[in-house]
């Protein structure tokens, strides 16, 4: 019987180093591995023993794409602990900067990660030689984006405004009307891209997932809310332990989350749609209605129209509350320490980024928790290759390898540290 | 950049909690003691579309990245990357999906290459946790300020 076997070596066009390898005999695919090589850096280890206002300077450096969600969850987690609740214009500056995260990630892998598989093109940077004025519209909404997180977050990489009860420091009215002026065009942008990505040509796929986003009764959620899913699932933060688990598998460095009952999930711009498509502006709405998407939108290759809705809603929404912005008597509320643990979870741009952490009396981390989105998606993504490869077996190996890595990247995985280097091995036996 | 600003820009690109990595960030930050004014110095952590947004609208444009290409420690690459393309994979320890070979590209697929664009790349020795250089990344280091404030001169002489 004759086998074959696609193999990647490096993934190209996802953050972080991984590889993917799919066995297949005669007419059944036998294994599915996404490998993930990159070393683990035990953040959860280092973080205790550290005083709780270190702890969102230390996560940020998770991620150089999504500092914000981490920054985030950190804190609301550790408020949760200390009992604190951030309302009025502070928990406005939180969705704002988060909305500026939302769309510097998603303009960066609309563009230049994912656009060029549709269109294809090995990398954006041959997609830019035919395409230069969509590239250019794609780096000048991923500097809007930058341009929030730099504004509220003293830079844009790694910010260091953000702190537990607030920020450090906060804008008055005036400092956001040059940013005003670039969102609008920002916005008419984000329209546009949702425009471009509805004519690229999708195959046809759907699989019966687990969809899990939070949900807020008042809004499109961003830091605060349920933990929700379109099988019945709806749970505060504080039942995430008892709700998902993460397993160790020897072919990743990354633990693979699943719910305990049900197995994979699937989370991001998707998952969050799907779940709260009545939130999302009215411009937002009609965005998605006019590329051909419903409600709920099920093919994950159709991801890139979700994410490119998801920059109109974010720049919609930035507009919102910059118009409506009063800036605040304190940057931030008063924190009294308290001892006890405190969960967070919040809407990093691929997803659900879930933190517990356990506080002593002196305000130090005695042990912590971090699940990233991605490491939550990866059983589904597993999953979704096992799919498609065992629909798609008669497509020719070349095409058959780059729409492997496609599925992957419908995911925007974040793994860190990238690289280019691709073989595909196909092994006869 | 608008009017007025200076238009020689450079660039330190880097980790500087990865040791060697964290090279191009501490060569740009003694330039900066060098040329307190006239000169934007920049430390990015390596995204790659953050450095063209950095070198936009400048005329002469200097990066200094970490290298690991095989050559002994402290070994200085100077790139003229008007003249030829910069190799993907050069870089290595850039951060991300988008590093400092695939920023020289793009822009020069979008035909928004800087005038003149020098890419100074020091190769590295230890690239695991820590803030301090190699005593051989050191020593290019100093070098390569030199090289550089010599450059910049000229640059600000023929501005």
């Amino acid at each position: 019987m004759k086998s074959r076997t696609i193999k990647v070596d490096y993934l190209a066009r996802v953050e972080g180093e991984g590889a993917l390898l799919v066995k297949i005999k005669g007419q059944q695919v036998t294994d599915v591995k996404l490998k993930i090589f990159e070393p683990p850096r035990f953040f959860e280890a280092f973080l205790r023993g550290r005083k709780f206002h270190e702890v969102p300077d230390i996560t940020a450096r998770i991620c150089g794409i999504c500092p914000i969600a981490y920054q985030m969850s950190a804190c609301h987690a550790i408020e949760d602990a200390f009992g604190i609740k951030i309302a009025g214009p502070i928990r406005d500056l939180r969705r704002l900067i988060y909305c500026g995260e939302w769309i510097e990630s998603h303009a960066l892998h609309v563009y230049l990660l994912h656009a060029p598989d549709f269109l294809g093109y090995e990398d954006a940077i041959r997609m830019a030689k035919d395409h230069p004025d969509e590239v250019k519209r794609g780096l000048r909404l991923k500097k809007a984006g930058n341009e929030i997180v730099r504004l509220l977050g003293g830079r844009e990489i790694h910010p260091i405004n953000v702190r537990v009860g607030g920020f450090y420091k906060v804008p008055n009215k005036k400092e956001f009307s040059a940013l005003t002026e670039e969102l609008k065009w920002t916005r008419d942008a984000a329209l546009a891209t949702v425009g471009w990505v509805a004519t690229f040509a999708f195959p046809d796929f759907d699989l019966d997932y687990e969809f899990v986003a939070l949900r807020h009764p008042d809004e499109y959620p961003f830091n605060e809310g349920r933990i929700v899913s379109n099988k019945g699932l709806d749970i505060a933060v504080r039942e995430y332990d008892q709700t998902f688990v993460e397993d160790h598998v020897s072919h990743s460095n990354a633990l693979q989350s699943r719910l305990k009952e049900r197995n994979s999930y699937f989370v991001g711009p998707q998952a969050r749609y799907n779940l709260n498509f009545d939130k999302l502006s009215p411009m937002a709405q009609e965005a998605a209605r006019s590329a051909g998407l419903g409600p709920v939108c099920r093919n994950p290759f159709q991801s890139i129209i979700v994410r490119s809705v998801e920059m109109v809603y974010a720049c919609d929404e930035a507009l919102r509350l910059i118009e409506q912005y009063e800036m605040p008597d304190k940057p931030a509320v008063n924190v009294e320490l308290r001892v006890g643990t405190g969960y967070g979870c919040t809407e990093a741009p691929r997803g659900i980024c879930y933190h517990r952490y356990r506080l002593d009396d002196r305000g130090v981390i005695v042990d912590a928790k971090i699940v990233p989105p991605t490491s939550q998606n990866l059983k589904t993504i597993e999953g979704d290759l096992w799919q498609f490869v065992q629909t798609h077996l008669l497509v020719q190996k070349d095409k058959l390898q780059w729409q492997c890595e496609q599925v992957v990247r419908n995911y925007d995985p974040c793994i860190s540290c990238a690289t280019h280097f691709l073989k595909l091995h196909i092994e006869p036996e | 950049m608008t009017a007025g600003e200076p238009s020689v820009v450079i660039v330190g690109v880097g980790n500087e909690y990865r040791s060697d990595d964290g090279v191009g960030i501490a060569v740009a930050r003694r330039l900066r003691a060098l040329f307190p004014t006239g000169v934007t110095i920049l430390g990015e952590g390596g995204e790659g579309t953050a450095l063209i947004q950095a070198w936009q609208g400048a005329t002469w444009v200097m990066l200094v990245d970490a290298v690991r290409s095989g050559a002994p420690p402290g070994t200085i690459h100077r790139l003229d990357a008007r003249a030829a393309s910069v190799p993907t994979g050069f870089f290595r320890y850039s951060t991300h999906a988008f590093s400092v070979a695939e920023a020289v590209e793009l822009a020069r697929s979008l035909d928004q290459l800087p005038p003149y664009l020098v890419v100074y790349g020091i190769e590295g020795e230890n690239f695991a946790a820590g803030v301090e250089l190699s005593p051989a990344v050191e020593q290019a280091a100093e070098a390569v300020v030199e090289r550089l404030a010599e450059e910049v001169r000229a640059a600000l002489i023929r501005r």
